[in-house]
């Protein structure tokens, strides 16, 4: 099973193919594709993404669907996905900011 | 202090609005990223795992306090508050918009920074001895030689594309603080026997992948030659070196296949065909000495009163003083080491708070001047001895009062796996817990003089091969593993550590240090006998035994 991750070209940010929008900065909300006529089509819309100016660096990454969740298979993506292990104040791991009252 | 003249202004102001216009087409589509990438590395913008990546030149690891305020500033307003000093003496900012960068360049350009000459295959920003012009014992202040290099390699047509990227590192003292024997060129200043000043060349050294000492060339060049000299190196190596290979293209690749002997020849060859192309004018040299002539000391007693009281009465500052403090040229000074090894900071981070106040500590107490160690430290190379205590209680009212210089807590560190997208394996838990396990100050005290120094992978930017104790993080069937090495030093005294044995699993590297420094604790003769001196004494032998006959 693989998700198809880069990052974003104004901000740099690591996103993912989703399942109901084009590029999606939560793992959760990634598309998994199961076989390799779905991989070839999250490769083509990568490639359509790239020439539009969207996103850089677009690869395939392996992951497994444990109990619904998406879960990366290297210690890389894994951090891709959450931020630095060492911050859990940054990336996507940051406790979202309090709401304006 | 160097300041630009208008020509150094106009080239960084010309590059930022070259780099905006880039940036612009980039966005645009009028560039593709294959056609981007190298122009933004040309400019230290890197793209990392979590986000892009702005490495900033600190020239020789010198700052103002100006400059290092507009350092906080790029890290509040352009990024997410703080800032890494890495080993190369630079800074990077770890979270920064490809859309901001080039207001970021131009913020950086008006305290006269840039992010030029810290990446990409040229001559690397010079790196120095961050006590330059201060040390006691210093044959010469090395810094008006590293911005003549500065000024010599910046945008050198000649020299922008050569087969790997060149760093050259510069030192005036004995004792080396500039790790010159792991450079491509090490240059040390030394006084000949009739009294002259001018240059001892180290060439060939490096880490990475293929560790290699680096070899002495030339026990002497004069002043003038410097940059004849320097030149003809590089042209050897830029004709000569592997282009074909990037694990081969290095210098010390060159200069180790071919011998020292066959280089060193083609080298002179070189040298006396072009000696006086770039030779330097008095005049020129006078010029740029100039702007580090020696601040405005006061003439003041050898000791103080007050420093002595201070240190008597209070613990904490005797304890500061016994590890960060240092002998200074000029009586009555002192030159400070300030820690960016707090427990559970990363280390070589700082916050922009901290930055501030660093930068207003060093406006009131150290004659306007502060420093970047390449063991990712901070440096007041200016403090009277009268104001030390004060200047500790402010470091320690920001968070940057660790008394743990040279300690087994002072510990080089990469970003690692966390941030870096060459990495293999993460460096700074492995840090963190290293400095948990080792809190206790005392305990740091007994074990003495100890450099912990590691990397997430084989580039080697954590310095692991000259860690006392090194460690290196791998990949090993998508698991990260963490190799041992012992015995190496990046100082006059350099040397390459062995590996241990088999690498170890994150939980237990960290015990395996610990196994390290009991099994040195139990062989060393008397507590003067440190980790380094007791290693090579005793070998890798007791340690191997300890760390793998219980397994």
């Amino acid at each position: 099973m693989k998700v198809l991750t880069a990052n974003r070209l104004d901000d740099g940010a690591v996103v993912y193919i989703g399942k109901a929008a084009p590029w999606v900065e939560d793992l959760a909300s990634a598309l998994v594709a199961v076989d390799v006529g779905a991989e070839g089509q999250l490769t083509e819309t990568a490639a359509t993404a790239v020439k539009a100016r969207l996103v850089v660096g677009a690869y395939l990454m392996p992951v497994t669907v444990e109990d619904g969740r998406i879960l990366p298979a290297s210690v890389r993506e894994r951090i891709r996905a959450a931020g630095p292990s060492n911050r859990p104040d940054l990336g996507k791991q940051a406790p979202a900011p309090a709401l304006p009252r | 202090m160097y300041r630009y003249d208008e020509f150094d202004q106009q080239a960084v102001d010309e590059r930022v609005a070259q780099f905006r216009g880039q940036v612009g087409r980039r966005l645009k589509g009028e560039l593709t990223e294959d056609q981007f990438k190298p122009l933004r590395l040309m400019n230290g913008l890197y793209l990392q795992l979590h986000a892009y990546m702005l490495r900033v030149a600190i020239p020789y690891g010198t700052l103002s306090p100006r400059q290092m305020r507009m350092l906080a500033h790029v890290a509040r307003k352009y990024d997410k508050g703080y800032g890494h000093f890495t080993t190369r003496q630079n800074i990077q900012y770890n979270w920064p918009r490809l859309v901001d960068t080039p207001d970021i360049l131009a913020d950086l350009a008006t305290v006269e920074m840039h992010g030029i000459q810290t990446s990409g295959n040229c001559i690397r920003n010079v790196t120095s001895d961050p006590f330059s012009g201060v040390a006691a014992g210093e044959v010469e202040d090395p810094r008006p030689w590293c911005e003549i290099i500065r000024q010599w390699s910046s945008f050198h047509p000649e020299f922008s594309y050569l087969p790997r990227k060149f760093k050259i590192a510069v030192t005036g003292s004995e004792h080396d603080r500039a790790a010159i024997k792991l450079h491509d060129i090490g240059i040390r200043v030394v006084r000949n026997a009739a009294g002259e000043t001018g240059f001892e060349f180290w060439i060939g050294g490096g880490m990475g992948r293929t560790p290699i000492i680096a070899k002495k060339i030339r026990d002497f060049v004069p002043k003038a030659d410097l940059l004849d000299y320097a030149t003809a190196c590089l042209r050897v190596y830029n004709e000569l070196g592997r282009r074909d290979n990037i694990y081969k293209a290095r210098i010390k690749i060159l200069v180790h296949e071919m011998g020292l002997e066959k280089y060193s020849a083609l080298v002179d060859e070189e040298f006396a065909r072009s000696q006086g192309t770039v030779k330097l004018p008095d005049a020129e040299i006078a010029r740029i000495q100039a702007y580090f002539a020696p601040p405005a000391y006061e003439t003041l007693p050898a000791t103080s009163t007050a420093f002595e009281a201070r240190r008597f009465e209070d613990k904490g500052f005797r304890t500061f003083v016994r590890t960060n403090v240092h002998a200074h040229k000029v009586p009555g000074y002192a030159i400070v080491s300030v820690s960016l090894k707090a427990p559970g900071v990363a280390p070589g981070d700082a916050s922009a708070d901290q930055m501030d106040a660093v930068a207003d500590i060093a406006e009131r107490y150290s004659l306007d001047e502060l420093r970047v160690t390449h063991e990712q430290n901070l440096v007041l190379p200016n403090v009277k001895l009268d104001d030390l205590y004060t200047v500790w209680k402010q470091l320690s009212a920001a968070g940057l009062g660790s008394a743990n210089i040279g300690l087994i807590s002072d510990i080089i560190c990469c970003p690692g796996l966390d941030y870096c997208d060459l990495a293999n394996a993460r460096s700074i838990p492995i840090a963190d817990e290293l400095q948990q396990r080792f809190a206790d100050l005392e305990r740091q005290y007994a074990i003495g003089s100890l450099k912990i120094k590691m990397s997430g992978c084989i580039n080697a930017c954590g310095h692991h091969h000259v860690g006392h104790i090194g460690i290196l993080g791998v990949d090993k069937h998508g698991k990260e593993l963490y190799q041992l090495q012992l015995g190496g030093s990046g100082a006059e005294d350099a040397s390459i550590g062995q590996i241990t044995g088999a690498g170890f699993p994150p939980e237990r590297i960290v015990g395996a240090v610990e196994t390290v420094i009991e099994t040195y604790l139990s062989l060393r003769h008397g507590d003067a006998e440190t980790f380094l001196d007791c290693y090579r004494r005793v070998g890798l032998a007791p340690f191997k035994a300890a760390l793998y006959e219980a397994r």
